[in-house]
């Protein structure tokens, strides 16, 4: 496994690019540690995928330069790079059995036989398909399809980086959770460097240690889930996150207290010096719905099983909270945000606060 | 009023619908929620009259209409894969339905844009599908489908394409938009999660089959039977095999999971126990709560909470923990189980009951 | 079980019914009609019980004829086949060279059966034919009107040239139905162009080309016009196919009994073919 550094890159598909908007990757710089586990996580259009081919030597970039372990693999093709990759959609080779897809890789490569039967049937167990061995691959239902591609990269010893672009895509939700979990394990266990874009928060979040956020080819945060959930650099990482995404509302701030309309707000600091258009941001599960604080009305209840979602008016503004199961949702309601959850934007980039004093 | 009777589909050797009875009602939303090749997809295609059942009847408004043409049902349909005329402008797309019935070209204009403006269409109107994101497609398959005015929609995963946060969105449009209309909208949708947003009545499916209809929430919070619980939980449901004796479910190592009240009066014996993943806790949310001891396989932390998938004898079970907990694969941890929220069924695969009820 | 049935959907296939009818179950019928009887062409008909099938498939004619057909489709399906695979292959999957190929390849398709027989039969004239005049000026002795060998040459020679486009095409449609993603996992496990071939492509191809095999199979079998307007099924016997054979006996010498036997037993061998076809690819789909 391999560190992966990203070296300034940028990337258009049109020849002779001028203005940024010509670019589907505006300028990305980022260092993936050895044995880390990562997301790409944006909308579609956001250029993740894009980064992700560069990775793995299949587009190669406008300019800058990608470095495995320090050495320029820019122009090397994607065989010469030594990654794996699992795809969106399953790809096995059709005619052969479950054993052989995953000795593939290592046979092209000259490998002794016995070496191929010990790798190959360590990784079957791995992916648990040893009772699909001699079954023909085209059988098998999408998410073993996929264990088979994710084996074929992992059987390999010689892999820098196992790359997942949307693998979870074609699979049922109750075997996404078990694939999804299988991987982490893997990763912990073996220490695999993974790199896996998503559009999907819940899959980066729950998979990665460090998310990268990017939006109209630029990387708009990089962090672990906790820091993109508690403090969200950007409003596009409060509102692409979480379900329903943060709530960001027009604001003064007045020292250490901010102003919504009418009401007052307190925050946890004095943010320092904002200036341009601010607005504050909070999301869902620090409003904390009760008989104390700013009156809502209510104009919705969604209950989704395990919490509600309450979509109510404050101040004229939408302002979603979220309640526990068994929660109380009183007939005069109120709100109150919890400090820790308050965020100040200014001009949608996240202001830091200074001292409390 | 849509009325599906005892009907089955059969192609060839397989059974594609089984014995499915089914009451949709004027302006009502219906989720039919099942995973892949449960047969949502061909029992949309029954009650549009693009398939004909093996047995069985479809009856529209007290008519009998098995056999009856899709043509001749106003029916519209909105697929997963974004289905327009590539050649034509998002505004003839929408308007091709009403060129087909034969609306004059004021009507046309007037219901195009209503609808486009209800889609959030209207800059786009000039543009050809080719040069719209998915979600844009999406939406004018979305909107061709409401000018038509049709007597049922159906939706077929009409989101699962798109991304997750355009997803969201939509979800929470749709049912406004069809609201209004007195249609009856039926949605298919593998995710639990999605049946939940959108709300109102569901009807899990399983290998062709119906295994219950009712208020979303409610089956949700009372399903009928195991296969039914399974099919509508996501996080998976988390279940155990316990026998029943007095009072109490017995778990390894002398633990016991008291009976819920409302259960007291079923027989001893072999029960699935099971409880979502959000009655799992690490410390007691309440004064009964049943600690137990399970080993950690691996850990999922999505900002706010923590997924943690543990083992339990022969089971493996999944935590939702508030706040963000990282344990070591392999750790032994203690956790609570919220015994109040308890699902049991029994040897048959039904919810149970105490003898007096279940007759 | 109360299935309603629309008793109006007859009338909708009707026209077929009559259709096939008249093409195919009447003319069909004739020919049994025929294939059991004698005549002497006064209009008068005797039973011959299966007289004419014994004849026909006791003669050496029929099984000469017959094994001319057999190799026939061998030698061009051998030829075909892999060409045609060769040529999609390495045919454009993007650019301006797609509609170029396509386009190049539907030539041959598009000129009717007999002009290509007649564009050939001028082609190898020794005396005008270019190709004829050539072989012949550069020392070949090329002469397919006196040599058996050279004839069979030219046939298939036309025959490649007229029909491989299909089995191009056909492959083309099956290899750019193939998504990238295949192409990109088999450079990741670094496999050799060979292996790309057989086992991505040959068996996203595997049901086209079952077709084109039946399609060449069938048509070849019943090849008649081409080599008609090229040798007439000369020299001698050497080109002399079944179907030519069968003309030869219906209309030529008007032995209708043994011609219309010989038909039966051709349309069985076809029908078998077909049948045998017909189940190899669909266990093939029952097994996906």
């Amino acid at each position: 496994m391999a560190r992966i550094d990203i070296d300034h890159i940028r990337h258009a598909y049109g020849p002779n690019p001028k203005a940024p908007k010509d670019y589907a990757l505006k300028e990305v710089h980022h260092t993936f540690e050895d044995g880390g586990a990562y997301a790409l996580l944006g909308p579609s259009g956001c250029g993740k995928t894009t980064l992700l081919n560069i990775m793995s030597g299949l587009v190669e970039p406008s300019e800058g330069r990608i470095l495995f372990d320090g050495r320029d693999v820019t122009r090397l093709s994607t065989q010469e790079r030594n990654i794996a990759q699992v795809f969106q959609f399953p790809v096995i080779y059709d005619t052969m059995t479950v054993y052989d897809n995953l000795a593939f890789p290592l046979r092209n490569r000259g490998v002794p036989e016995a070496e191929v039967d010990r790798k190959v049937r360590e990784i079957i167990a791995m992916i648990d398909l040893e009772k699909w061995s001699r079954r023909k691959a085209r059988g098998l239902t999408a998410d073993q399809k996929q264990k088979i591609s994710l084996g074929r990269g992992l059987v390999r010893s010689d892999v820098n980086a196992i790359l997942f672009d949307e693998p979870l895509t074609v699979i049922d939700p109750h075997m996404k959770w078990q694939l999804r979990s299988q991987l982490k394990q893997l990763h912990r266990r073996f220490g695999y460097t993974m790199i896996y874009v998503t559009h999907d928060q819940t899959e980066a979040l729950s998979f990665a240690d460090k998310v990268v956020v990017m939006f109209e080819g630029e990387t708009v945060q990089i962090g672990t889930p906790a820091e993109l959930f508690e403090r969200p650099r950007h409003t596009f990482v409060g509102y692409f996150i979480g379900s329903p995404g943060m709530n960001v509302m027009p604001a003064a701030i007045d020292g250490t207290s901010a102003r919504v309309g009418s009401q007052v707000i307190a925050l946890p600091g004095r943010p320092a010096a904002p200036s341009g258009s601010i607005e504050l941001g909070i999301r869902p599960e620090f409003v904390r719905l009760g008989r104390e604080g700013m009156p809502v009305t209510i104009e919705k209840i969604e209950d989704v099983g395990r919490h509600r979602i309450v979509r109510t008016r404050l101040e004229g503004r939408d302002l979603a909270a979220i309640v526990p199961e068994d929660g109380d949702i009183p007939a005069d309601p109120r709100v109150a945000f919890d400090p820790a959850g308050i965020n100040i934007y200014a001009d949608s980039w996240r202001v830091d606060y200074g001292s409390a004093a | 009023m849509l009325e599906l009777r005892n009907i089955s589909k059969t192609v060839g050797a397989e059974t594609h619908i089984s014995d499915v009875s089914l009451t949709l009602a004027h302006g009502s939303l219906n989720v039919l929620l099942g995973p892949t090749l449960s047969g949502k997809t061909s029992l949309m295609r029954l009650m549009a009259g693009l398939d004909v059942p093996t047995s069985g009847s479809v009856w529209f408004d007290g008519k009998d209409v098995t056999g009856v043409a899709v043509q001749k049902r106003n029916v519209a349909m909105v697929y997963q894969q974004f289905i327009n005329y590539p050649a034509m402008t998002v505004y003839e797309n929408i308007a091709s339905p009403l060129r087909v019935a034969g609306k004059d070209g004021a009507t046309i204009d007037r219901e195009v844009r209503k609808a486009a403006d209800l889609l959030r269409l209207t800059p786009y109107l000039d543009r050809t599908p080719l040069n719209l994101s998915g979600g844009q497609q999406q939406r004018t398959a979305l909107a061709r489908a409401i000018v038509k005015n049709a007597s049922l929609v159906l939706l077929d995963e009409p989101l699962a394409n798109l991304d997750y946060k355009l997803r969201e969105e939509l979800r929470a449009e749709l049912p406004k938009i069809f609201a209004a209309s007195g249609t009856i909208f039926v949605y298919a949708t593998t995710e639990p999660s999605e049946a939940l947003l959108l709300g109102g009545h569901t009807a899990t499916l399983s290998e062709g089959r119906i295994t219950q209809f009712g208020p979303t929430i409610e089956v949700f919070r009372k399903p009928a039977d195991l296969v039914t619980a399974m099919t509508f939980s996501d996080p998976p449901l988390n279940t155990i095999v316990l026998s029943k004796r007095d009072a109490a479910f017995q778990l390894d190592g002398g633990v016991n999971l008291p009976v819920p009240a409302s259960l007291a009066g079923i027989a001893d014996g072999a029960y699935t126990v099971s409880f979502q993943p959000h009655h799992l806790s690490l410390s007691p949310r309440y004064p009964d709560a049943v600690p137990v001891k399970v080993k950690v396989f691996a850990t999922e932390i999505t900002g706010s909470e923590s997924f943690v998938h543990v083992d339990f004898a022969d089971a493996r079970w999944v935590m939702l923990a508030p706040g963000v907990h990282d344990f070591e694969p392999d750790e032994t941890i203690e956790i609570y189980i919220d015994t109040r929220h308890l699902l049991v069924f029994g040897a048959d695969g039904r919810a149970a009951a105490p003898r007096q009820l279940a007759a | 079980m109360n299935k309603t049935w629309n008793n109006r959907a007859w009338f909708m296939v009707l026209p077929v019914l009559l259709l096939v009818a008249f093409s195919a179950v009447i003319p069909l019928m004739t020919v049994v009609n025929y294939s059991v009887q004698d005549t002497f062409g006064n209009n008068q008909f005797f039973w011959a019980g299966a007289e004419w099938f014994e004849e026909m498939l006791t003669s050496d004619r029929f099984w000469l004829a017959m094994g001319r057909n057999l190799i026939f489709s061998f030698i061009i399906l051998v030829i075909e086949i892999p060409l045609g695979i060769f040529i999609a292959l390495n045919m454009p999957r993007k650019g301006w060279g797609v509609p170029v190929c396509l386009v190049l390849m539907a030539l041959p398709l598009l000129i009717p059966w007999n002009v290509v027989g007649t564009i050939w039969q001028v082609f190898g004239r020794v005396d005008i034919g270019l190709l004829g005049y050539v072989a012949n000026a550069l020392g070949f002795d090329y002469n397919y009107v006196n040599d058996p060998f050279d004839a069979w040459v030219t046939v298939i020679v036309m025959d490649v040239w007229h029909w491989t486009s299909l089995v191009v095409l056909l492959c083309y449609a099956g290899l750019v139905s193939i998504p990238d993603a295949y192409y990109q996992a088999a450079k990741i496990d670094g496999a050799s162009r060979w292996a790309v071939f057989r086992y991505i492509q040959l068996p996203k191809m595997n049901r086209v080309l079952l077709i084109a095999v039946l399609l060449r199979f069938m048509d070849s079998f019943m090849i008649y016009t081409e080599p008609f307007v090229v040798t007439g099924g000369g020299p001698g016997n050497s080109t002399t196919f079944l179907s030519i054979d069968l003309v030869k006996m219906a209309i030529g010498q008007f032995d209708l009994g043994p011609a219309a036997a010989m038909s039966i037993i051709y349309f069985l061998i076809i029908l078998l073919m077909s049948w045998i076809f017909y189940t190899v690819m669909t266990n093939y789909d029952a097994e996906k």
